[in-house]
């Protein structure tokens, strides 16, 4: 290699930092999101030649603009949420459970069925508890195939799992065949809509209070059964390193098949609170990309559960105000979709940025050299 | 580092200087109607759609909020109740597996009228606010199954097939009422003018599908189908028509720019005046009907313009004439004398017009001679098999 050569690739040094301190991680991160809103801006107004500071007012109210709206984000922000913690202690073992799609909707579907079949044969308060239960164990079921497999015969869980969310799909799509009103429609249309039964009760006036505190809860349990629990310090072990693992006397296999059914559960709930709690009815969109978009939710918060209240609600408030965009402007939804691709490719950047440093040599000191 | 953030600044500014001349508000009625579309612009059935609410608020003077891509799930009723909250005193959504979300929207502002489009429910459902519409658009296809008749008699006459090849080609989204309905209709039009038509129809599972639609089509013509028609939302099947040199009858509204040498007529539901009569409806404190079927007459069934390099001669003046049998009453198209089922010629059928889950069938539909399409209810429901067509494939759901 010549000297010139040499001096040319020192240019840029990329190397990576010691820890940052909080504040400033966080300065990074702020500064990364007015930049992205600087570049939307300039793509704004190159391509509409609208106000950007009327469509970013537009994004806020569209999302918190009415208490509807706001109780609207809420249960949206617990949906993705709810998915996302199912994810995520499959994640921090390092088991790349891509499948939380096909998850939620074998809960949704459990609760369908049993709302349908036993709608008008139990008792009110035995359908809740038979739904519970069926949404539960069905997506705990449809988690732990894959689970399985990986432990004995370590097959690649990330096509395993992928796979069995067509395979979710069209089970659904021949149900709601199977059931639909009228026939051939394709459509179930509202569940028990006279009985409600096997709908979870609505507390407060919009209905998703329960719901709400429902994922509440189940953030808590998960930060600290990640945290503080002898089960969240073997899974993270395992993910670390499955030697050290079986070193220490870890079973490896009951990790990940135990792991598996923890986030296939909550995968259930997930589709329990969607279909019973919330639409009471099925279609094979009812989980609606969630089960993806909670992976990004997942890591952009680095498997930190408490962060992960901060990153789905940043990512529902962009939906939000993406759709309110269309909406008033008359800009096509894929406009938004690119203007929330801009911040979020940001925010994702800044991670670069906050483990890496970044320095340019001056011409100055190449000259010396 | 420093240099770049005050580059930015200074675009900040520029852009907030720049800012200030826009201005979206729009003169006008201070009535607003809501829409509710399933996809966007993209979809030629939403298109549809929204073309005929911007034209329908324009006659009226009325502003239109309009919010796309909203699904089939409690989206629809937050959606719904969102439009309300903004003072819309019309509501209206375009895709069948709305009307639930949109019932429960209706029950929860008895002041805002919520009409929605394609469903069956609001003929028993006994709310004042709430209200479905259909057209009658089989009497479109068979208009366009007559020109498609026509053409086919001209292949035979000019000895390119024989009478008993003029087999029709049909590309339809799913095995249901609507589509059954829709490509019945457009054979029994072919029929009429050509007693020897056959038709196969592949389903694609699909209402919208570029690729399954085409390849549909390109299946269909490669089993010999002279005359190509479809009942799905894509220029999937026009185009294999275009490549194959099949001559092509398409749906929702005219493919003639991009298929100048196949494309013939289509057909369409103008949705303008349905929503110019229920938004004024609306608007002035009118009834509005709760089930309301557009027909030729009113509008709502269209065909476009009629492309005279392709279609038959006599085929303009033909339409004409079938039209006025159609408006007078002398022409039915599901006249139980022109179809069997079976072998059998029909006397009596009940339907399954007042949805159930059990699909328990609850009225009569044959009488005086034809099958009542779309009068006991505006969203089709025929849904017999006759002879002559033959399903290649069935499709659900």
């Amino acid at each position: 290699m010549n000297k010139e050569k040499a001096n040319r690739e020192q240019l840029v040094h990329i190397s990576k930092r010691a820890a940052l301190p909080g504040w400033k991680s966080w300065l990074i991160r702020v500064l990364s999101v007015v930049a992205s809103l600087i570049l939307c801006a300039v793509i704004i107004v190159l391509f509409t030649g609208d106000n950007p500071f009327q469509i970013y007012a537009t994004m806020i109210k569209g999302a918190v603009g009415t208490p509807r709206r706001i109780w609207g984000l809420l249960q949206n922000v617990a949906m993705l949420l709810c998915v996302s913690l199912a994810v995520t202690p499959a994640f921090k073992m390092r088991f790349w459970n891509i499948g939380a799609e096909g998850q939620v909707l074998m809960g949704g579907l459990a609760t369908a069925s049993c709302m349908i079949l036993f709608g008008d044969k139990l008792p009110p308060a035995v359908l809740l508890a038979v739904v519970v239960v069926a949404s539960i164990v069905a997506g705990a079921v449809w988690a732990v195939i894959p689970a399985v497999f990986k432990a004995i015969w370590n097959t690649n869980e990330t096509l395993f799992t992928l796979m069995m969310n067509y395979i979710a799909m069209q089970i659904v799509a021949y149900f709601v065949y199977i059931w639909s009103v009228p026939k051939g429609s394709g459509k179930i249309g509202v569940i028990n809509a006279t009985t409600q039964a096997g709908w979870l009760p609505a507390l407060g006036k919009h209905g998703y209070l329960l719901n709400i505190l429902i994922v509440a809860a189940l953030t808590v349990f998960m930060y600290i059964y990640l945290r503080f629990s002898k089960h969240g310090y073997e899974l993270t072990v395992v993910g670390e390193s499955e030697n050290t693992a079986r070193y220490i006397g870890i079973n490896v296999k009951k990790v990940i098949i135990r792991t598996m059914l923890l986030s296939g559960a909550l995968c259930g709930v997930a589709g329990l609170l969607l279909v019973s709690g919330t639409d009471h009815t099925i279609t094979r969109d009812t989980a609606a990309g969630r089960g993806f978009t909670a992976i990004m939710v997942s890591w952009l918060a680095k498997f930190n559960p408490l962060y992960m209240v901060l990153t789905s609600l940043l990512i529902v408030f962009m939906q939000k105000g993406a759709t309110e965009i269309s909406t008033v402007f008359g800009l096509n939804d894929s406009f938004s979709d690119i203007i929330t691709g801009i911040i979020i490719f940001f925010i994702i950047g800044s991670e670069f940025f906050i483990n890496y440093t970044v320095k340019f040599r001056s011409r100055k000191e190449v000259a010396a050299q | 580092m420093k240099k770049l953030l005050a580059l930015a600044l200074a675009a900040l500014l520029l852009f907030s200087l720049a800012a200030c001349g826009g201005n979206t508000d729009k003169g006008g009625s201070d009535f607003k109607a809501g829409f509710i579309f399933l996809h966007d612009e993209n979809s030629t059935y939403d298109l549809n759609f929204i073309n005929a609410a911007k034209q329908a608020c324009k006659n009226l003077g009325v502003t239109p909020i309009i919010k796309t891509n909203i699904d089939e799930s409690n989206d629809c009723y937050e959606a719904a109740a969102d439009l309300a909250d903004q003072g819309c005193g019309f509501v209206f959504a375009d895709s069948f597996g709305h009307e639930d979300f949109m019932i429960k929207a209706a029950e929860q502002f008895p002041e805002v009228q919520f009409a929605h489009a394609t469903g069956t429910q609001a003929h028993t459902k006994g709310l004042a606010n709430f209200h479905n519409a259909f057209a009658s658009i089989y009497e479109g296809r068979y208009l366009a199954g007559v020109a498609a008749g026509m053409k086919l008699n001209e292949m035979i006459e000019s000895g390119k097939i024989t009478p008993e090849e003029a087999k029709i080609g049909y590309v339809g989204a799913f095995t249901y009422a609507e589509v059954i309905s829709g490509y019945t209709s457009f054979y029994l039009g072919a029929k009429s003018q050509c007693p020897s038509a056959t038709m196969e129809v592949q389903f694609t599972g699909s209402w919208y599908d570029e690729t399954a639609e085409k390849e549909a089509a390109t299946l269909l013509i490669n089993d010999k189908c002279v005359l190509i028609s479809q009942h799905a939302d894509s220029m999937g099947a026009p185009t294999a028509c275009e490549n194959a040199g099949v001559p092509d009858v398409s749906y929702n509204g005219s493919t003639k720019e991009a298929c100048p040498n196949t494309f013939i007529v289509s057909s369409r539901i103008d949705w303008t005046p349905y929503l110019e009569y229920a938004i004024k409806a609306a608007m002035n404190g009118e009834e509005i009907d709760a089930d309301w079927t557009g027909t030729l007459e009113t509008g709502s069934v269209a065909l476009t313009e009629i492309n005279t390099a392709v279609a038959a001669p006599g085929t303009v003046e033909k339409i004409e004439e079938v039209k006025a049998g159609l408006a007078d009453g002398s022409i039915k198209v599901f006249d139980t004398a022109a179809f069997t089922v079976g072998g059998e010629t029909l006397t009596s059928y009940l339907a399954d017009v007042d949805s159930d889950a059990a699909y328990t069938p609850d009225t009569e539909v044959i009488a005086d001679g034809y099958f009542h399409e779309s009068e006991h209810r505006s969203a089709p429901y025929f849904d017999l098999r006759i002879d002559g067509i033959t399903l290649l494939n069935e499709k659900f759901g």
